[in-house]
């Protein structure tokens, strides 16, 4: 809405507020990203530092932990062996040729084996430097048999002990041959033979049963399986794994191409045997751990950066709003200022004129007052009416423009002065003079009700002339020529005045009737409005201890009422 | 005995109507438009009233004024001015009250009123 009088609109031509005020989404934007970027950036960074770490400790935990099982198993599987071989090297070095070449006592070994060892051993046979099996002892005939030509006879004789790999045999039962050889002072050596079942190695392995899908078992050099794997197959079966390169170590490398058949395998090669130990496990079970810290790491990184944003967001609005309100207050002074010394100089432009015109007014006063004095003393015209009603017509043409010399000189001077004694009917009356002419010439009826005892206000003229100067400017261009524009004084409470100015123009719409005490809020702006004249006029009221309220209705008209404090004190 | 009226005032167009309107109205008045003749005239003889113009050239009418209330005390004082303005009227509010304070153009009989209200009280008839 504008309020500034018409009249004085074409004078007072108030800079566009947009010069002055910022852009305020653009700071909000730019406050946004900055606060954004300076916040979000180090903990992206953080987070994705933290996401590798973590990640690598988690690798290296498990591809550790797999080392040290494939380390405790080789050792137990490693004993194992071990203790049996012994175990047959003690008893050829410990009895004669002769002695086992008994089959009873061969027996009576075998069953102290067994006994001893807590299963494994299936058989024993007894073999001459010629290949041939001279005793044995077991659930087949196979006395007499000559293993010269076979390959693990020539391995024994080279490197004095032997352990075979698992094969099925006569007994179509998965087994290995341990054998060791003793050497004769003639020059001459046998062969003390072992079958050994893989029960307690596949029992072995399997207390190793790892966590979910895990897998250990035993491969021989050419890849075949020696033992039961879980998921690769039965004994002497081929794993579509590939037969890892040696290594004396414990080694774990990884294998598979995408994240879902990636494969963690462990391997040692066992000593002084043809196998391998292998554990192999699935990445994404490993992993599942790592997993779990990684939900958690996003969730923390999205949950921050949502919060994050949230108060920044939240925050710099706030303040951006802040900012903006300061501006449109220090906007709304500053076009108070301005508009009060525009006020001033018209006023001080008023007076001069208005002192000019009273001499020369003075003068032709004077001059007439003479001729009709002439007139009236000497008697020669003093029947001449039409004469005197000239003078007449002069005389009272000048107390006019007197009258309105002095009513200028007294609004002007109103500008400059505070608080005082005020007659609001005097003030109002004054205020409809200055519209009296647009009135005229737009054939608008002014009405001023007032009772006669309304009590003297101490207050600000100045400022309530420009308040109401305001308002009636509002109703102007409000209503349509012919309209009607009335102000009614009345008597509020103990302490109060509350005038009412209400026309009969179109009304303000129930949405703008909100808003219409808001700084740079116009319906008007293409005609020139600032939008600052209401919200001037709210000021104002407010200054000098007042209230402003409107009531509207659409085609009926408008009424502001102005309640006033016969004293600001 | 009639009134004795020094009007002081540099329009002489205005000031010597006035005079003459005055004389009219069986009052002695007798005009001047510059200051060394109003001293002339009041060293010459006595005023009943000065009625000065407040913003003359060279001289404020309130100047004036202290000047020949030095050299007449009982002499009583009325100020015209075109310049209606507040600060005028508060100055002279404050040193002599409102009531001698007249805006111009103003109405003879109003003049006239004011006259008699402050001169008769204190002129022995």
């Amino acid at each position: 809405m504008n309020s500034v009088p018409p009249s004085q609109t074409e004078r007072i031509a108030f800079p566009s507020p947009g010069k002055h005020l910022m852009n305020y989404r653009r700071i909000w934007q730019t406050v946004v990203l900055l606060t954004g970027c300076v916040s979000l950036i180090p903990l992206i960074f953080i987070t994705i530092v933290d996401y590798q770490v973590t990640q690598h400790a988690i690798e290296s935990e498990f591809l550790l932990r797999t080392a040290r099982v494939i380390s405790n198993t080789q050792r137990a599987i490693s004993f194992f062996l071990a203790e049996r071989k012994s175990a047959l090297n003690f008893i050829i070095k410990d009895n004669e040729f002769n002695s086992l070449l008994s089959a009873k006592r061969l027996a009576d070994i075998l069953e102290n084996l067994q006994e001893s060892f807590g299963g494994g051993f299936m058989d024993l046979g007894m073999i001459d430097s010629d290949g041939v099996q001279r005793t044995y002892i077991g659930p087949y005939q196979l006395e007499g048999k000559n293993y010269k030509n076979q390959e693990w006879f020539k391995e024994v004789v080279d490197r004095g002990n032997y352990i075979s790999n698992v094969f099925m045999g006569y007994r179509k039962i998965p087994h290995f041959v341990i054998a060791v050889k003793r050497n004769l002072p003639d020059g001459s050596f046998y062969i003390l033979r072992a079958a050994i079942g893989i029960d307690l190695f596949q029992k072995l392995l399997a207390d190793l049963k790892m966590e979910g899908q895990g897998d250990a078992f035993m491969i021989d050099h050419a890849g075949t399986l020696q033992t039961t794997s879980w998921y690769y197959g039965e004994v002497l079966g081929k794993p579509p794994l590939p037969v890892p390169n040696f290594s004396e170590k414990s080694e774990v490398y990884e294998t598979g191409k995408t994240e879902e058949d990636r494969l963690v395998i462990g391997y040692k090669f066992i000593d002084d045997s043809p196998f391998i130990l292998m554990i192999v496990k699935e990445r994404k079970e490993l992993m599942e751990p790592w997993f779990r810290t990684r939900l958690k790491l996003i969730t923390f990184l999205i949950g921050s950066i949502t919060v994050i944003l949230t108060v920044i967001f939240w925050t710099s609005w706030f303040m951006v709003k802040k900012i903006k309100i300061a501006d449109h207050r220090r906007m709304i002074s500053l076009h108070q200022v301005e508009y009060a010394n525009k006020m001033a100089s018209i006023g001080r432009l008023a007076a001069n004129v208005a002192h000019e015109i009273n001499n020369p007014l003075a003068i032709v006063n004077e001059k007439a007052g003479l001729i009709k004095d002439l007139f009236l003393f000497k008697g020669d015209y003093a029947k001449d009416e039409r004469l005197i009603s000239l003078v007449d017509s002069i005389l009272a043409s000048v107390k006019r423009a007197g009258t309105i010399t002095k009513r200028l000189l007294t609004f002007a001077r109103k500008f400059e002065v505070s608080i005082q004694k005020i007659d609001l009917i005097k003030l109002i009356e004054e205020v409809l003079g200055f519209f009296q002419r647009e009135a005229n010439h737009r054939s608008v009826t002014l009405k001023l009700t007032a009772p006669e005892n309304i009590p003297e206000i101490e207050s600000d003229v100045g400022k309530l002339q420009q308040i109401f100067v305001n308002i009636i400017n509002n109703a102007f261009a409000a209503i349509h020529d012919g309209g009607c524009i009335e102000v009614t004084i009345k008597p509020k409470e103990e302490y109060w005045i509350e005038l009412m100015i209400t026309d009969n123009g179109g009304g303000i719409t129930k949405s703008d009737i909100h808003r219409i005490f808001e700084p740079f809020f116009s319906t008007k702006t293409k005609s020139g409005g600032t939008g600052l004249g209401l919200s001037i006029t709210y000021n104002l009221v407010q200054e000098i201890g007042g209230k402003i309220t409107v009531e509207s209705e659409l085609g009926k008209g408008t009424t502001f009422m102005v309640t006033l404090p016969l004293s600001t004190k | 005995m009639a009134i004795k009226v020094l009007l002081v005032d540099d329009e002489v167009e205005f000031v010597s109507t006035l005079a003459e309107r005055l004389s009219f109205r069986n009052f002695e008045a007798i005009w001047t438009s510059t200051i060394d003749a109003a001293l002339q005239q009041v060293e010459a003889q006595y005023f009943d009233v000065a009625v000065l113009d407040l913003k003359m050239p060279k001289i404020c009418g309130l100047k004036l004024k202290e000047t020949l209330h030095k050299m007449h005390p009982d002499m009583k004082f009325i100020f015209l001015t075109g310049y209606g303005s507040e600060e005028d009227f508060q100055i002279i509010s404050d040193q002599i009250g409102e009531e001698f304070y007249l805006v111009k153009p103003v109405d003879i009989d109003v003049l006239i009123d004011k006259i008699n209200s402050i001169v008769k009280p204190h002129k022995k008839v």
